[in-house]
């Protein structure tokens, strides 16, 4: 019977092609519209951690100016002072703990052919590997020790493995960077997580850095720092008076299993507040913030305004065209009125009409749903095209965001048909057949 | 006036509507939602077009910059400064170059906070900081319009990590507006402190120039600053003569490349590709609305068309026997025509107020500005014309219907 009901609705969507036509392109449109700007949407508010984003606190302390807070809306402050930021990393009171900062330094390769490079790297603490997860193709990071004794040591990516090493194995191995000899303790593998949850303070999908070395380094002042700074007192002059400024500029995470942890690593936090206090700092001692992975991306609004307001816009774009879908579909089945009076006469039930009409609906939208998928494709090329490269991984479709759409297109099609094939199956068989 | 419109059968026309309400209900909702989204949607494009139409200031066509990374150890950053920039001023074309801390529209520079008093609770006005010397001006082509440029005596080294900032600045006039009410004219020669407590004159004031961020609502407010940074990092910016500029932007880069091996030029990037590069988000989402618009409006503009032969078909014995009755074909025409300006009009009603509440939502989840009213009487009228272009095929279409048609069964 089903196959029969797919050869009626293929010889009716013949017959009115033109109709058919304009209808399955409207769905078409909409569809490819809608998916576009839903997988931006979907990609941009992904967890890029899903396994342990609820173990993982972001640190915010609020240091800032005593009358006028960081945020217009009173939050705390987004980085830390280093003064606040290693004291809390000394403490380890976590079960693991990752101080850090954006750096920048150049290469030089010891094949003195190729030219210097510059990289972007990240000074990090010793657990940043083991607590976000990253995954290593050779060797490993470095341990607390090497953070304490302020060890050259360098991890570096595949990439930058590739380009020094011809991809061998380089552990052990050293890279000459700002004028210095460091040991590669690991390379690590791909790993690009989006949102780049770790550090989103100059563009939430940014790359992973090329090069990772101890946070200790910083204070030597060998490489450039990089990243934002913000500072509301004047600071003294030279490196040192910045480190002891109230200056921010510094990140921490902290990974805390369960909620106990959570709330004694608090109490802890707001202790230290409250004793700062007392030397004069910490005006709002209680504005202090442990948010995880997700409460921190949605708190720092990652998905763009402009990537809600597109999808706001393809949700309505979708709706006219669903409209247009209902008219015609409408004018198409009362058009069949004598069709359906003569099928009536001959036997077939309401049901059966209703059936036919829905699944008529039905191959339409699949039809619209499969011509929406080559055009979100094609609206996803056109937004790497014109937004540039930072979009490229937000704009892949995977097979949850396919089968969305053939859903989407189906169910659209199938409410659209809902109205129209009631009207279709009101259709008195006396009146159509008098008519004749 | 009654006469008239009994001429214009609106009568039947809105009787006959009445018979077939889903059917005008959805076209006139289509237009509803089309208006909404059309209105929002230019609107949006508007906003970031005036966003990016503001100048910055700069000789845009003909300025670009590079980075100057040194890596060497034991290298005397100030001797190569002076060189460098000494060589880059004597490359025939080149009009004039200096050293900067940052660049306009890039995204990335320095911020800092005026006060018209000195003292630590006191609230400032925001300004970029770009570090220039007495080329500063006629390399980046910004216009002087009062007090006078610096002199080659003011400019001072900054060692990396200082905190002291020289004691005369060149200010915009937005800048000079914001601090002194308005009247820039009265910012010259005043003092001001930075840094809460660090007196500095404006000793002259320039036309435009724009900060590094352009989504930032001070974009207008910069400080040009006598320094020069002795640091490892540091960047060149060049004004070449008019038409010059891609010619001379891979020479120069070769010639600071090999005059010394210690250090890396890296990033050359014209004034202009900035502007894209900052500006490519507006640009794409300008570029997406517009689709969007166009796409939307033919579709029901096609919808319209669709509707309507549908409903022509159904009538064409009625029509046949209208025709047969005495009718002309421009009666018959006219009387389609009317039926979708009916239909349209109401359509146009209720996207007018689904557009006002879709931009009050608009305004109050994205801070944007409200819509101007004029737009919204545009697009009626748009959306007007789109209905009657779009029913016009069918009703001629409609008016060729033979009377003879009524003589016959059915079609």
């Amino acid at each position: 019977m089903f196959s029969y009901y797919v050869k009626l609705a293929y010889l009716s969507c013949k017959r009115t092609w033109g109709m058919t036509l304009l209808m399955v392109c409207a769905i078409g449109l909409g569809i490819g519209a809608s998916m576009t700007t839903i997988t931006v949407n979907y990609l941009m508010s992904a967890n890029p951690i899903p396994q342990k984003s609820e173990q993982l606190f972001f640190v915010q302390m609020d240091a800032w100016q005593p009358n006028n807070p960081f945020n217009d809306d009173g939050d705390a402050p987004t980085q830390l002072t280093y003064r606040d930021a290693t004291y809390l990393w000394q403490a380890q009171k976590a079960k693991r703990q990752s101080i850090q900062s954006g750096m920048a330094a150049v290469i030089e390769p010891a094949d003195k052919e190729v030219l210097p490079f510059m990289v972007q790297g990240r000074a990090n603490s010793a657990d940043f590997f083991s607590m976000f997860d990253v995954p290593f193709l050779y060797g490993t990071g470095w341990d607390h020790q090497a953070d304490l004794k302020k060890e050259r040591v360098i991890v570096i990516n595949a990439e930058l493995n590739e380009r020094l090493f011809g991809g061998k194995d380089s552990t052990g191995q050293t890279v000459r960077m700002a004028g210095e000899d460091y040991k590669v303790t690991g390379v690590i593998d791909r790993w690009n997580p989006k949102p780049k949850f770790y550090d989103i303070s100059t563009g939430a999908f940014n790359d992973v850095e090329e090069v990772f070395v101890p946070f200790s380094l910083i204070t030597e002042q060998k490489f450039s720092r990089s990243g934002n700074t913000n500072c509301w007192k004047p600071t003294g002059s030279g490196f040192q008076a910045f480190l002891d400024s109230e200056c921010i500029w510094l990140q921490l995470w902290v990974e805390l299993p369960t909620e106990q942890d959570k709330e004694a690593y608090f109490s802890f936090m707001n202790a230290y507040a409250k004793e700062q206090n007392q030397y004069g700092r910490f005006a709002r001692t209680d504005n202090n913030k442990l948010r995880d992975v997700m409460q921190w991306l949605e708190n720092q609004q990652v998905v763009a305004d402009d990537a809600n307001m597109m999808m706001a816009m393809s949700l309505m774009f979708l709706l006219v065209c669903l409209l247009n879908t209902v008219g015609l579909l409408l004018a198409k089945f009362l058009g069949k009125a004598s069709e359906i009076g003569v099928r009536q006469a001959l036997g077939a039930s309401r049901n059966d009409l209703f059936i036919q009409h829905l699944i008529e609906s039905g191959c339409i939208g699949l039809a619209g749903g499969l011509l929406g998928l080559v055009l979100a494709i094609l609206g996803l090329e056109a937004i790497k095209v014109m937004y540039g490269d930072w979009i490229r991984d937000l704009a892949q479709l995977d097979l949850t965001l396919v089968a969305m759409a053939i859903g989407l297109a189906i169910v659209s099609a199938l409410l659209a048909g809902l109205y129209p094939t009631w009207r279709a199956c009101q259709v008195q068989p006396s009146v159509q057949l008098k008519s004749q | 006036m009654l006469n008239l419109f009994s001429g214009l059968e609106l009568g039947p026309i809105f009787r006959a509507l009445m018979r077939n309400k889903i059917g005008a209900l959805l076209i006139a909702l289509q237009i509803a939602l089309t208006l909404t989204i059309m209105v929002n949607a230019i609107f949006m494009m508007q906003e970031r077009s005036q966003q990016m139409a503001r100048a910055s200031g700069l000789d845009e066509s003909n300025t670009f910059y590079l980075s100057n990374t040194v890596f060497a150890q034991n290298y005397n950053l100030k001797t190569a400064l002076q060189q460098d920039l000494q060589r880059i001023r004597q490359t025939p074309g080149v009009v004039d170059a200096t050293q900067i801390n940052a660049i306009p529209l890039s995204g990335g520079g320095w911020s800092m906070s005026l006060q018209t008093k000195a003292g630590d609770d006191i609230e400032g006005t925001g300004s970029a900081v770009y570090m220039v010397d007495e080329n500063g001006i006629n390399a980046l082509g910004v216009e002087l319009i009062a007090g006078e440029n610096f002199q080659s005596s003011d400019i001072v080294w900054r060692e990396e990590g200082s905190t002291t900032w020289p004691p005369k600045t060149i200010i915009t006039k937005a800048l000079a507006e914001a601090m002194f009410e308005g009247d820039w004219k009265s910012a010259l020669g005043k003092t001001v402190y930075i840094d809460n407590h660090q007196p500095v004159q404006i000793t002259g004031i320039i036309n435009t120039l724009q900060a590094p961020w352009n989504g930032w609502n001070g974009v207008e407010r910069s400080m040009l600053v006598p320094q020069q940074l002795d640091n490892k990092g540091s960047r060149f910016f060049i004004r070449t003569e008019p038409g010059r500029r891609d010619e001379l932007m891979p020479v120069i880069e070769k010639m600071l490349a090999e005059s010394d091996r210690g250090r890396i030029i890296r990033n050359v990037t014209s004034m202009e590709q900035t502007r894209d590069k900052s500006y490519q988000e507006h640009q794409a989402t300008n570029t997406t609305l517009l689709t969007v618009i166009i796409v939307l409006t033919l579709i029901t503009g096609f919808g319209i068309v669709g509707l309507a032969m549908f409903s022509i078909n159904r009538r064409t014995r009625q029509i046949g026997t209208r025709r047969a009755l005495g009718a002309s074909q421009w009666q018959v025409m006219r009387y389609f025509m009317l039926e979708n300006l009916l239909i349209s009009s109401a359509g146009v009603l209720l996207g007018a107020a689904g557009a006002v509440g879709l931009n009050i939502w608009l305004v109050s989840t994205f801070s944007m500005s409200p819509l101007s009213p004029v737009l919204l009487v545009i697009g009626v009228v748009a959306l007007l014309i789109v209905g009657q272009l779009a029913v016009s095929y069918p009703a001629l279409v409609a008016s060729r219907i033979s009377p003879a048609t009524a003589t016959r069964g059915r079609a």
